[in-house]
């Protein structure tokens, strides 16, 4: 029998997953969580084989989640979001990714992955960033997952990536980039010599500075605040007269 | 357009009769209070807030066998990340539709 939890901030994503779980033998709900920080607590003091996790979640997303468990147990993902698919194979303890509104026949099938799965190791970082700043081949470019495709975006066409919210903006001389990622995430995938954060909301490339004034950089079209703190290392990466 | 049924839920429930009946009243219950926060994002011009609140909108589509619709809220969640309301007129035909659909129940 496998001890089971359910973590979704959907009452109706519960329901539909308690129910799921009951039609399938060996499998025991134990608890169902509207939020990450009760799970947290909830396992802090149980053990459980494997938890139903939503990713897309207010104040701590799923991935989140994940990042704070030590030895984290079986997850099976569930999400009304298919971008964050590439994110899950990042992580070792991730048997399954179910997109909603999930089937039974779907449920069942991660089921027997579930059975077989092999114990899961400690996670690895994640990204929906497919890109490593070890690896040579990535040395000049990053694949983004952009609607079930992954788009490749040459680092010397960046000029700008903005946080917005869960997601960042990555604009480039052709065009404009919606991800689902966050700013500290693209940081680790970007090359040094052409990136720097200037702001908590802003990476811009240096290459690409038209000039600075005072507390902003105008980089392309764009007027980008820099602050106090990020001020002094972009400083000293200018080839100063 | 598009118009809501139970094929889901039956499909789900196995006949299970109490489960839809769950299921509906919990639909019925979660939704009005999604749309009224959606409403009272786009009314501040939150459009990023009411992008998270279309995001868990569709799934209500997706149980009331709207898949069409469905696809057209992943498209609009997307535009009002990036401050565009494109879809806003479609996308709240279907949600009156929605609602109008599970006040039958």
């Amino acid at each position: 029998m496998l001890n089971c939890i359910i973590v979704d901030d959907e009452t109706a994503a519960r329901t539909i997953v308690s129910h799921l779980c009951s039609q399938v033998d060996n499998l025991n709900v134990i608890e169902e969580f509207p939020n990450a920080l009760q799970a947290m607590k909830f396992l802090n003091k149980n053990d459980i084989d494997l938890i139903f996790l939503d990713i897309h979640m207010p104040d701590f997303t799923g991935f989140d989640f994940i990042e704070t468990l030590k030895n984290p147990p079986k997850i099976v993902l569930t999400t009304s979001d298919r971008n964050f698919a590439i994110d899950a194979f990042e992580y070792d303890c991730i048997v399954d990714y179910l997109v909603k509104p999930i089937t039974l026949p779907r449920f069942v099938k991660a089921m027997t992955k579930v059975q077989s799965f092999k114990a899961p190791t400690a996670p690895q970082p994640s990204a929906s960033v497919a890109a490593s700043k070890s690896d040579e081949s990535t040395d000049k470019e990053m694949y983004v997952n952009i609607d079930r495709r992954l788009i490749k975006i040459e680092f010397d066409k960046i000029y700008l990536i903005e946080a917005k919210g869960d997601y960042i903006l990555i604009k480039t001389e052709d065009k404009n980039y919606t991800v689902h990622s966050t700013l500290k995430k693209i940081e680790d995938k970007l090359p040094d010599s052409l990136f720097l954060k200037v702001h908590r909301s802003y990476v811009i490339n240096i290459k690409k500075i038209i000039d600075i004034e005072d507390n902003s950089v105008l980089i392309a079209r764009d007027v980008v605040p820099i602050s106090r703190s990020n001020r002094p290392e972009l400083m000293k990466r200018l080839n100063l007269l | 357009m598009e118009k809501p049924s139970l094929n889901y839920i039956k499909e789900l429930s196995g006949g299970d009769a109490a489960f839809e009946a769950k299921l509906i009243a919990v639909v019925k219950s979660e939704l009005p209070d999604e749309i009224a926060e959606y409403n009272r994002n786009m009314r501040d011009s939150a459009f990023a807030k009411a992008a998270e609140n279309v995001h868990k909108i569709k799934h209500k589509f997706g149980i009331l066998s709207l898949e069409k619709s469905y696809e057209l809220a992943v498209e609009y969640e997307t535009e009002l990340r990036e401050g565009n309301t494109k879809h806003k007129k479609e996308f709240e035909t279907i949600v009156q539709a929605c609602i109008y659909f599970i006040s039958n129940f």
